[in-house]
Formats: C-alpha cells, sequence, structure tokens
C-alpha cells in the first residue's frame, strides 16, 4: 500500500507514544453535543498470509479507527495502521525475518460549515477513486490485496496534508450528488508526509436502479507536473445479494482499470444461512504502461491480473477472506494464493450511561 | 518484543469491547427483513409519520452505508450520533440526511 513506510522501531514506539498521548488529550477535550456522541474506537484485527510466487509472508494485522466529536459541529477522526510481517528467511538460514510497521493513515478534523459543506482539515486519505477511501480498511475490502492501479491518483502516498471540502451537493430520493475537492501541501513529515497537489471527486447516486457513476481528477504540482484522471462506476440491484464494482483510471505514464464482482448467498436460506453467509468475488483488473519512466507505483510492464475469491461471513463481525490470483505479463507468470481472518470492532471509547 | 506490543493492543481492544457489553445496543435492521417489514405496513395500514422516518432513514442507510460495507451486529446506542457523524464525512452525507439517519439507529 502506497501510504506504508517501514521505520525503525525505537523511532516508530516513540511516536506510537506520541499518538497515544494525543489520543488521551483528544477524548479529554471531547464534549460530547448529546447522548449519542460518546466517542468510539472501530477498526478492524486481521490476521493474514499470502504467499506470491513461491515467497510466504504472514502478518498480523490491526487497524483502529477513533471518532471523538468535539461539540455539535466538530469531528477529529484518525485511522493507524500497526502491523508485523513475518517470512522465511532467503539467506538459506532457518527461522524467519520479521518488519514492523506502525503509523497514522490519517488524523483529520471534520467541521460542518453549511448542510451541504464540510471542511476537512489535517492529514486525510485522498479522494481519488473509490478503493483509498471506501474499499481500503481491512474490514471493509473483499480481497487482502488492493487493486494494481491502487496508486494512481494518491500522489505517492495516499494522504494529504491540507484542507478539503466535501458534501452532498443535492439529495434527492430520485438521485444525489456528492463531491469531494482539496488541496494538499508538500509534507516532509515522516508521519505525514504528502505531495503538493490538488483535485477531487464527484459522484452521481441514482437510487432506484442503485447505480453509481463517479468521476476523480488530481494534478501532481511538485517535480513533474502530472494529471490524473479517473472513473468508477457501481452497481447493486436492490433485493439481491450481487454487487458490481469498477474503476478506471489514467496517469501520465500508466493506466488500468480493475473490475469486481461478489455475491452474498443469500438466496439460499438468507444471509446469515450457512449458505448465505459464503460470498464468491472475481476480479479482473489491467494494466497498461504507457512509457516506461516508472514512478506510479504500477508494475513495470502491461499485466493482467484475474482474482478469484471466497469470502466467508461469520457471525460477530467476523470474516474470512480467501483467494486465488493468476497474474500473466511478459517478465513472468505467478500464482498469488491470500488467506485471512479478519474481526470488526466498534465500541464507546469509555463506559459510560445513556442519558 | 514488537509481538508484545501488538498482544498488549488486542488486549486492550478486547477489555474495552468487553466493558462496553452492558451499554444498551442497536442492531441495524438487515436490509430483507426491513423490506419485509416496510412492505407489510404498507399492506396493512397508511404509513404514519414515524413510519415514513423509518422508510427514510431505511433507505440512506441503504444507499450511503450499505454500499460500501455490510451493518455492524449491533453497537451500543450511546455511539450512534458519533457513527453518523463519521458516515457525514466518509458518505457525504447531507444534513438532513445524517438527522434521518441517526432517528432510524434510534428509532
Amino acid at each position: 500500500m502506497p501510504r506504508f513506510r517501514l521505520s525503525y522501531l525505537p523511532v516508530t514506539l516513540a511516536r506510537l507514544a506520541r499518538f497515544a498521548l494525543f489520543v488521551m488529550a483528544m477524548l479529554c477535550a471531547s464534549r460530547p453535543g448529546s447522548a449519542q456522541d460518546t466517542p468510539l474506537i472501530s477498526g478492524g484485527v486481521g490476521f493474514q498470509t499470502s504467499t506470491n510466487g513461491g515467497n510466504t509472508k504472514y502478518q498480523p494485522i490491526i487497524e483502529p479507527l477513533l471518532a471523538a466529536p468535539i461539540g455539535p459541529r466538530v469531528l477529529v477522526e484518525s485511522r493507524a495502521a500497526i502491523l508485523e510481517t513475518w517470512a522465511p528467511r532467503t539467506d538459506g538460514g532457518s527461522g524467519y525475518d520479521h518488519t514492523y510497521f506502525g503509523a497514522l493513515t490519517y488524523l483529520q478534523g471534520d467541521v460542518t460549515l453549511t448542510p451541504h459543506v464540510t471542511l476537512v482539515g489535517g492529514s486525510f486519505l485522498i479522494p481519488f477513486g473509490t478503493y483509498n477511501e471506501r474499499l481500503s480498511p481491512i474490514w471493509i475490502s473483499n480481497f487482502q490485496s488492493g487493486p494494481l492501479i491502487s496508486p494512481l491518483g494518491l500522489m505517492s502516498t495516499g494522504t494529504g496534508v491540507g484542507g478539503m471540502l466535501r458534501g452532498s451537493a443535492v439529495s434527492h430520493p430520485k438521485y444525489s450528488i456528492d463531491y469531494a475537492a482539496y488541496f494538499s501541501a508538500s509534507s516532509d513529515n515522516e508521519q505525514f508526509n504528502s505531495d503538493r497537489s490538488f483535485g477531487g471527486r464527484a459522484d452521481l447516486y441514482l437510487p432506484k436502479p442503485r447505480l453509481e457513476l463517479g468521476l476523480s481528477y488530481g494534478r501532481l504540482l511538485q517535480d513533474t507536473h502530472e494529471n490524473f484522471y479517473g472513473a468508477h462506476l457501481w452497481w447493486e440491484p436492490k433485493d439481491t445479494g450481487f454487487r458490481l464494482r469498477s474503476e478506471f483510471a489514467r496517469g501520465h505514464h500508466a493506466q488500468g482499470y480493475w473490475v469486481e464482482a461478489d455475491y452474498r448467498m443469500q438466496a439460499f436460506g438468507g444471509p446469515d444461512s450457512v449458505i448465505g453467509r459464503f460470498e464468491p468475488v472475481f476480479r479482473m483488473q489491467q494494466t497498461f504502461r504507457r512509457d516506461t519512466i516508472v514512478s506510479d507505483g504500477l508494475p513495470l510492464v502491461n499485466t493482467q491480473r484475474a482474482d478469484f475469491g471466497l469470502d466467508y461471513n461469520l457471525p460477530h463481525n467476523t470474516r474470512i477472506i480467501t483467494s486465488y490470483s493468476r497474474q500473466f505479463s511478459s517478465t513472468g507468470d505467478r500464482n498469488i494464493w491470500e488467506t485471512g481472518i479478519v474481526y470488526r470492532f466498534l465500541f464507546p471509547a469509555w463506559k459510560g450511561r445513556s442519558k | 518484543m514488537n509481538l508484545k506490543y501488538l498482544l498488549s493492543a488486542v488486549l486492550l481492544v478486547v477489555a474495552a469491547f468487553a466493558s462496553s457489553k452492558a451499554a444498551p445496543r442497536i442492531r441495524p435492521v438487515p436490509q430483507a427483513e426491513a423490506q419485509n417489514a416496510q412492505n407489510a405496513t404498507k399492506k396493512q395500514a397508511p404509513a404514519t409519520q414515524g413510519g415514513t422516518h423509518e422508510d427514510e432513514g431505511q433507505r440512506i442507510f441503504d444507499q450511503n452505508c450499505s454500499r460500501c460495507h455490510t451493518a455492524p451486529d449491533g453497537f451500543s446506542s450511546r455511539i450512534s450520533g458519533t457513527v453518523v457523524r463519521h458516515m457525514r464525512v466518509r458518505a457525504s452525507l447531507s444534513q438532513h440526511d445524517e438527522q434521518e439517519l441517526l432517528r432510524f439507529l434510534n428509532p
């Protein structure tokens, strides 16, 4: 994932300690506006394994999310990723090598300005396409690994440091339009690293056919200025377990698409039956390199990949996520196996009583 | 040593989860169940003011929350407002949608 960076353990622990202090301070500053506005802790904890081209790794991971309202108009929210990756040693020795990673994914303040405008400030997920903002949490995504084109439009890090205006422009029973527009400054801070850029996204949603169409744009404003364009189409027919999601993105040096179809087998005894908890998933994706300048995180050569997944939705917010992928490219074809289990948690940040 | 911190974090999460058990919990109505309930209501009697709000809240829930993820099994009513405020930003809800969704989660 583009926003993940390896760092040394002592430095990381110091940062985590600072983050813990910040969280404590934020919770103390939180002033719930009503009985329902208690700060919450949510997120996912899981264990994942993957074998990519014969290389296996094991990864325990936790992604906590904190949301704390401050008064009736302000919400502070943050998500972090803490994980350890274990892999068999490659130097011929026995045992495992392991690397630790822990960092904030985003830390933002949301201020409600008007019924249709929210101002977001701080470190935020860049609103380009759908994967970064909506599908990247481990408790939401159907596959362990993101689409090949997901780095496009995310300006290297996936996060911006600056401001964003977003909201619902129109919300009507027959259609709705929402938008997000941001500006990010360049930041070398290791925890809040970002490139200077601007961009945004607009979505049109039609409730009757349950169709969503969206367009994204981003422009990198440092070094070689580059434009990124994106489009997505989601279709989720009513009263079925079927979902179709697709996205196209084009950058200065590469472009590509992914199409994902999944079906919750709720027709067989309902979504909570033994069979109804199964969720077969298929994703097709292709990337095309426009030139040989590699600066966007996409494969070095044209690549095709088919992902076949089978997820199982256990009770109590737990999912088993498995997949087999076959990747084709001129540098060599490979098999990718992924298995994992994820538990999603959601609870108040402290104990209290309802008013 | 690293695993120790990870284990501590997991234990913290589990402990906090256990401590929140006592609070009243909201269980978002599954889509099919809610649809059946709505159909039954329409057959039996005209929609009341409360029913209209519920329909509107269900619509907003389906259109905005369920589009990306399944509803969690349940959560404390004390955080329903925070959940909705988070969703307002993440799903770009209008203020009206936010209020209807909160009403839907706290009927």
